[in-house]
């Protein structure tokens, strides 16, 4: 897939117009997705933890429907971004703005609730639990029948688990995972836990869907997989897909735009083939002597 | 057969009765523990608390009144009303609630990614904090509490056991309903935690806090209802124990009992918990029918401590409780 081609950082009109430009810099990609107004606006965002600045000052946006990439060397404060944007960390300056309305200061559950899904890095899944258990919990947000509802009125509780239960086993043949839908999770080998932990993010039908090294640990086999799971959701659900690697090639090949991190700073955002090229970024990847 | 089996037969059977009332009270250790990772060493005091509760409630006493016919040199004793059985447990339930929350706002919330040690300090003030309070506002007698459950022999069985084999066993009524109701509250809490949305969310937590986090589950909430549920565990082991002996201060004391129970059926295992008891009540009362007189009796004081200590050499985990595995 090719970038689109928004252009760098922020509310700056699309570089190459592709097909189509639509209002407020939305526009049709060359494979014929459409990338919409801005969905999340991280502006003048600094972390701090204690005297170390894990998050310097750094602003970039994230369009609808596009697949935007973070990534940067090791310690470069790429997984510190995922957690403001999900609300595990809250930023000491700058703002959040989501849906076009600045983010209050949120606990992660909240931020869950306004439609922005994660997965993480290190795998966090219900172990105890079977493969459909831990998807329908992605869905936890979506019901809305209350306790006594669920006990006395069974006709709205059955209606809801249905409806539930119809959007998961989606999920689960999108992630071609059937044959392990009751398999606990604890059992199961390092790759398909993380395709269990994207089901279960998927079920929450995000507006947002944070991916924290998606690939990590994963063989080439594998790896190809999951770009591949990425894209498909992205193209069949529309689904805006932010996602951190530090592995440049996966990224490349599969994100429309690209925010590269070193040491806490922004040094570059464009379209892959910009970043590609941009001497800082180079330096970042290959090391340079630093003065 | 001899009479010394079907005594022997009849001692076990009430031995799983009395297992029953410890499982009823090692089920609120397990739940707290297993969703919020907190030993509520106050488990046993909330069901003497509960208890208490429930009949100054019954009997229409007003709470603190002795604090305040002190303060204000009054002489309240008593609203003059009574309140039936039903609507008594329904308020307690709401006391309990609020205790619940309280506990979280109070308490748990700002000791949040404190080691394990520090909560269960926590839970030890909490317990004596509690037993203070009970003390204060409903007072320190000992009280019958009469729910209308059914108590002494039950005529039944033993005529049936009589006709049969020539020997007829003595199983309180008390202790049967006891068993009704547990296996009912098991079934209940079975129920709930499968196929509610906020039983899933209680498993989720359970499992693991951060994965929960990200799909929305308010950890607050969960560690509220938790409680709660708990001290709905803690209220029918406190009716139960209650209609036995009578609600007395040393009612607490049954939670270090379910310690024991805790060691064999593991931290984590709800089944583990309910099986623990039974394994605790037969065995200590088996052990004492067996071995008492040889040893001078009163082994039912230390069997079940005994027992636990050589799970703990050979079997740490429990019989259920997940395995501890340290990968280096």
């Amino acid at each position: 897939m090719t970038g689109s081609g928004a252009g760098p950082a922020g509310d700056a009109p699309p570089t190459v117009p592709q097909r189509g430009v639509l209002p407020d810099g939305a526009h049709i990609t060359a494979d014929g997705r459409t990338i919409g107004p801005t969905l999340m606006d991280m502006r003048n965002i600094t972390l701090r933890f204690g005297g170390v600045e894990a998050i310097k000052n750094i602003s970039f946006d994230i369009r609808e429907g596009e697949i935007r990439a973070i990534i940067g060397p090791n310690g470069a404060g790429k997984s510190s971004m995922l957690n403001v944007i999900s609300g595990f960390y809250v930023p000491q300056e700058g703002e959040v703005w989501f849906r076009g309305a600045k983010r209050p200061p949120m606990k992660p559950f909240q931020v869950a609730r306004l439609g922005i899904a994660r997965t993480f890095q290190n795998i966090a899944l219900f172990e105890g639990m079977s493969v459909l258990d831990n998807v329908m919990t992605g869905r936890l947000t979506q019901m809305n029948a209350g306790l006594l509802a669920q006990a006395v009125w069974w006709g709205k509780a059955q209606r809801e688990e249905v409806e539930n239960r119809e959007r998961v086993e989606r999920v689960i043949d999108f992630l071609e995972i059937q044959h392990i839908r009751k398999t606990p999770v604890g059992r199961l080998p390092y790759g398909l836990k993380k395709r269990v932990e994207l089901a279960r993010a998927l079920a929450a039908e995000p507006k947002l869907l944070l991916l924290d090294e998606p690939m990590a640990g994963m063989n080439v086999e594998e790896k190809e997989d999951m770009s591949r799971f990425i894209l498909d959701v992205n193209d069949e659900f529309g689904t805006t897909i932010a996602l951190i690697e530090h592995d440049m090639g996966v990224v490349m090949d599969l994100s429309d735009r690209v925010v590269v991190m070193d040491y806490g700073r922004k040094i570059g955002d464009g379209t892959p083939d910009e970043v590609r090229g941009n001497q800082d970024v180079i330096d970042a990847y290959l090391g340079v002597a630093h003065d | 057969m001899p009479d010394q089996v079907l005594f022997a037969i009849e001692v076990t059977l009430n031995g799983l009765m009395a297992g029953v009332l410890y499982a009823l009270v090692a089920l609120g250790f397990v739940l707290i523990f297993k969703a919020s990772g907190v030993f509520n060493y106050a488990q046993g005091v909330m069901a003497l608390f509960a208890a208490l509760t429930l009949v100054g409630i019954m009997e229409g006493q007003v709470p603190f009144g002795h604090l305040i016919n002190v303060m204000f040199g009054t002489e309240i004793h008593g609203f003059g009303w009574e309140v039936p059985a039903l609507a008594a447990i329904f308020l307690t339930m709401v006391v309990m609630v609020f205790f619940a929350w309280a506990v979280n706002r109070v308490v748990l919330r700002h000791l949040v990614n404190q080691a394990p040690i520090i909560l269960f300090m926590a839970t030890i003030g909490l317990a004596y904090f509690l037993e203070g309070v009970g003390d204060l506002m409903w007072g320190s007698d000992i009280r019958t509490l009469d729910v209308g459950l059914p108590q002494g022999i039950n005529e039944w069985i033993d005529g049936v056991t009589y006709r049969a084999l020539g020997y007829g066993f003595f199983i309180d009524n008390l202790d049967l309903v006891a068993t009704v109701i547990a296996a009912l509250l098991v079934t209940g809490l079975v129920l709930f935690s499968q196929y509610t949305k906020q039983g899933r969310a209680l498993r989720a937590v359970a499992d693991d806090h951060q994965a929960a986090l990200s799909v929305g589950i308010s950890l607050n909430f969960i560690w509220v209802l938790v409680w709660s549920i708990a001290g709905f565990v803690a209220l029918v082991a406190g009716i139960m124990w209650g209609a036995k002996s009578g609600v007395q201060f040393s009612l607490s004391l049954i939670a270090l009992k379910a310690l024991p129970v805790l060691m064999l059926g593991g931290f984590t295992s709800i089944p583990g918990a309910i099986i623990g008891g039974l394994i605790i009540g037969v065995g200590e009362k088996l052990f004492e029918f067996l071995a008492g007189p040889a040893l001078g009796g009163a082994t039912e004081n230390w069997f079940a401590y005994v027992l636990a200590l050589l799970f703990l050499v050979f079997r740490p985990q429990g019989l259920f409780g997940e395995k501890i595995i340290e990968r280096v």
